[in-house]
């Protein structure tokens, strides 16, 4: 593949001797030259402007690069619960109060909801607290839990384990919800309060004031070639500034990711911990749906090593639905392992295959999800900006809920920012507001003594006992302890530390999808309903283009090819010669930040595509 | 040549890259939640309709909808992306879906009210592929149609197309007022930025119930669904040694 334009030759001289060094020279391609001076034998992947800058691209000569900007009061990143229960308060306070304030919530999925994706058993104190009259406002909460039942799982049977009062997995009083749904109906409260919601517009930038705090962000630009040049529809994003950013992006985010080392957010907790979790909708047979029931395993077909386990809710909805998944932790050590067929090989077990059976799958997707607890969580804050819900990681990894801590989050934070708006002797250091009284008030509320109650229950697995030793130290310590021991456990490090070398590991025999209960991954993507703008470069960046096969394929036999649920990466035999290429079909993707957490090199870094592209989820 | 006013009809469809399902009762398809869009046909009419008005050949773009409340949302989409004006022709929710004819009637009418010079259309629509509204509505104001359109010119008091048919290239000259519909090549539309989504909510967007345009009740619509279903799955393909067990197995398949 030919190197077409080198936007800056020192660096492209620099990136060849590099791959000159790692490949071997018998290996190389006699074709692979390029017009250009300096030569690079590594086919050229990425062509993204986070990469390579446009200011030095010949090809971006002469066109204008200006932004329009607009001025908000608050501006918050991102849709989901967190997103919208912060932009709600706002309004609410404002209303309170007979104040004006402008808030602006940017959302890259087209619609809201469309990117949103969890089991979900939803724990509706936050929603309590948020609208008491939610149930006259006709939120979405249509399946309360009245069964609850967990089991670890052996290759061909289930073992009970009986969940008494006082467990953290005890759903009395939850509802079960499609998550996707309520956070459209919480979109339709917030923009009946005045919200500005703009879906289809991602944050592609964070945008600084000279005294170094955040002013804002600005929206994708659109119009690029995949091959980085611009488009005749060429257009660049809008600048949204606030005196406030509130970053709400999930899991992993990656303005977030930008965050934590400029502001050095994480110098003082643990590095943070991921499950993937993959989840399926399905219609079934009406005898054997139970609107209401809750499951959970443990057990096969992972080991006691691997954290992870599964899912399976029976939805009240017009039809026979139930939501079912699987999450895998992703300080997994087994290169070869691939969380999307142990989901579909899982749902062949003898407990959990019949209640699919002469069913009809309708929808599939999957997404990261936070497991480092307290001690994972940054800073929540900084000049200009906050971090709330998924984005720092508030999930209760034994209750498997996160959603009632990310909302409240957003309360507290919108709370906090209102204060600090409305004050008129306010005086600030920086033009874009710190906004501290939002992480004291959090450490003081119920969010912070739930986390620290089950803080060591997600690392208590990392024994040599495994998950067995988690349930063990959660019969002691949780459930008697209440989490009042003095002591608080470490994780073993970064996620993407976890994996061995592929020679010192054993491939796993998956059995062959049976297009019946279990299915092959394209077909699953394809429900996903994900999309994007073909011509556009690929959002998946890599920092180095010749370390995929050079590092991950060498030493960890390409484990992206395994770990992304929506055949992102492929390596593909080279056109001549020996050898492979990473193939990104950039298109495929899901969102879900796997690749960016699990890359062992970590040179993936996912950025945003054009808004509106993504995936389609209805109710996920 | 004095600047023209054209109307361009929009409709909201199911985004083409979501898997469609059958709804309970095989009447229709599960819309509820689903990620719906513009049409892609009816972003090209729209873009052509921008691009007259931008080079001065077009005075003011309407942009209309004959649908439901919730086609508010591609005509603010449409807004953004050039339009001056929007009007809705509202129907209930709950109804049996609007087909063709019923489309052309009410597009029939609007033109009545909006006195345009030329209506754009996409060809087709992506969910029935009827390919009919544009044809049914030129035959009901009796003017020109230029459908399949992949080039556009205008001239003085006509307009000049070209039309991608499946022999070849085709280059009419219609005299205005005209139909057109547009084809994929004509254009490649814009796209809608944050600031024209923010200014697009002050353009004007008028909600018409259907029967105050017709001025009396619609007329039933004279086609109805009788069965949806999805397509057979797809059978395993078998393999065959040599052309005599190929005739063998065709004749047992009683083939031939």
């Amino acid at each position: 593949m030919l190197l077409f334009c080198c936007p800056s030759s020192s660096r492209a001289a620099h990136q060849c001797f590099r791959a000159l060094k790692l490949i071997n020279r018998d290996c190389l391609p006699s074709l692979r030259i390029s017009r250009c001076a300096s030569t690079a034998s590594v086919p050229r992947i990425t062509t993204h402007y986070t990469i390579y800058p446009r200011d030095k691209d010949k090809r971006w000569e002469g066109v204008s690069m200006e932004r329009f900007a607009e001025e908000a009061d608050v501006v918050i990143v991102g849709g989901g619960p967190a997103g919208l229960s912060a932009a709600i308060r706002l309004k609410q306070l404002a209303a309170e109060h007979n104040k004006e304030i402008r808030v602006c919530l940017v959302e890259k999925a087209s619609q809201i909801g469309a990117h949103t994706l969890s089991g979900a058993c939803l724990e509706p104190r936050s929603l309590e607290e948020l609208f008491p009259d939610w149930k006259e406002r006709g939120a979405p909460l249509n399946t309360p839990v009245t069964e609850d039942k967990f089991g670890i799982l052996t290759e061909k049977s289930r073992i009970p384990v009986p969940i008494i009062p006082g467990l953290p997995m005890v759903n009395h009083g939850n509802y079960i919800v499609r998550l996707g749904h309520f956070v459209s109906w919480l979109g339709e409260q917030a923009e009946a309060l005045g919200v500005e919601i703009y879906p289809g517009y991602a944050a592609a930038e964070v945008l600084f004031h000279e005294d170094g705090s955040v002013k804002g962000i600005a929206t994708n630009d659109v119009g690029i070639q995949k091959d980085g040049a611009p488009k005749a529809t060429f257009e660049r994003g809008l600048e949204l500034h606030g005196k406030v950013t509130v970053f709400a992006e999930g899991c992993h985010g990656h303005l977030a990711k930008q965050m934590y080392k400029k502001y050095n957010l994480r110098e003082n907790c643990q590095p943070q911990s991921y499950g993937i979790g993959l989840k399926e909708l399905w219609t079934i047979d009406e005898k054997k749906w139970k609107p209401g029931r809750v499951e959970h395993t443990v057990g096969w077909p992972l080991d006691r090593h691997t954290y992870g386990g599964s899912f399976l809710y029976h939805l009240n909805e017009s039809e026979p639905l139930v939501a079912l998944g699987f999450v895998v932790g992703l300080d997994y050590q087994n290169p070869y392992l691939n969380p999307f067929r142990e989901f579909q090989r899982w749902k062949h077990h003898p407990t959990v295959q019949p209640t699919l059976e002469g069913g009809t799958r309708i929808a599939y997707g999957a997404r990261a999800l936070n497991e480092g607890g307290l001690q994972s969580i940054p800073k929540l804050t900084f000049p200009g900006g906050v971090l709330i819900g998924c984005s720092p990681g508030l999930m209760n990894v034994p209750k498997i809920k996160g959603t009632h801590t990310a909302m409240k989050s957003g309360m507290l934070a919108s709370e906090a920012i209102f204060n600090q708006l409305i004050n008129e002797n306010l005086q600030s250091k920086t033009k874009g507001l710190h906004v501290q009284e939002y992480e004291e008030n959090l450490k003081k509320s119920w969010v912070w003594k739930e986390l620290y109650a089950v803080r060591n229950i997600r690392p208590s697995c990392h024994s040599i006992l495994g998950v067995y030793g988690g349930m063990i130290y959660t019969g002691i310590f949780y459930w008697l302890l209440r989490g009042m021991e003095p002591w608080t456990l470490k994780h073993p490090g970064p996620d993407f530390a976890q994996l061995k070398p592929a020679k010192d590991c054993t491939p796993i025999e998956y059995p062959k999808p049976d297009g019946k209960i279990s299915f092959d991954l394209l077909s699953s993507v394809a429900l996903s309903g994900t999309n994007h703008e073909h011509d556009q470069p690929a959002h998946l960046t890599l920092k180095d283009d010749s370390v995929p096969v050079s590092r991950n394929l060498a030493v960890f036999d390409g484990p992206e090819q395994r770990f992304c649920p929506a055949g992102v990466y492929e390596y593909v035999p080279l056109e001549t010669g020996e050898g492979s290429r990473l193939q990104i079909n950039a298109q495929n993707c899901v969102h879900c930040k796997t690749c960016d957490i699990k890359d062992p090199s970590q040179n993936i870094n996912w950025v945003v595509p054009e808004g509106g592209g993504g995936p389609a989820y209805n109710g996920m | 040549m004095a600047p023209l006013k054209v109307l361009v009809g929009v409709k909201r469809v199911i985004d083409f890259a979501v898997k469609v399902r059958v709804a309970p009762g095989g009447q229709g398809v599960q819309e509820q939640g689903v990620k719906h869009s513009l049409n892609p046909f009816c972003e090209i009419a729209l873009e052509e309709a921008v691009r007259l008005r931008e080079k001065g050949d077009a005075a003011e773009v309407v942009v209309a909808s004959v649908g439901t409340r919730q086609s508010q949302e591609v005509l603010r989409t449409a807004l953004a992306l050039g339009a001056d004006r929007a009007v809705l022709v509202e129907v209930p929710p709950g109804g049996p879906a609007l087909g063709p004819r019923e489309v052309a009637a009410a597009l029939s009418r609007l033109v009545a009210r909006e006195s345009p010079h030329l209506v754009l259309l996409g060809k087709q629509a992506i969910d029935d592929d009827c390919n009919q509204t544009g044809q049914l509505l030129a035959a009901a104001l009796d003017w020109a149609q230029g459908t399949f359109v992949s080039r556009l010119a205008l001239e003085a008091g006509a307009v000049r197309v070209q039309r991608e048919l499946d022999g070849g290239l085709e280059t009419l000259r219609l005299r205005l007022p005209a139909v057109l519909s547009a084809d994929l090549r004509l254009n490649q539309p814009r796209y809608a930025s944050l600031p024209s989504i923010m200014k697009a909510k002050k353009k004007p967007l008028e909600l018409l119930p259907l029967p105050e345009l017709l001025g009396c009740p619609p007329a039933p619509p004279r086609l109805r669904v009788l069965r949806l279903e999805e397509p057979p799955g797809r059978q395993g393909g078998q393999r065959v040694e040599n052309v005599a067990a190929l005739l063998e197995r065709l004749a047992a398949a009683g083939r031939i």
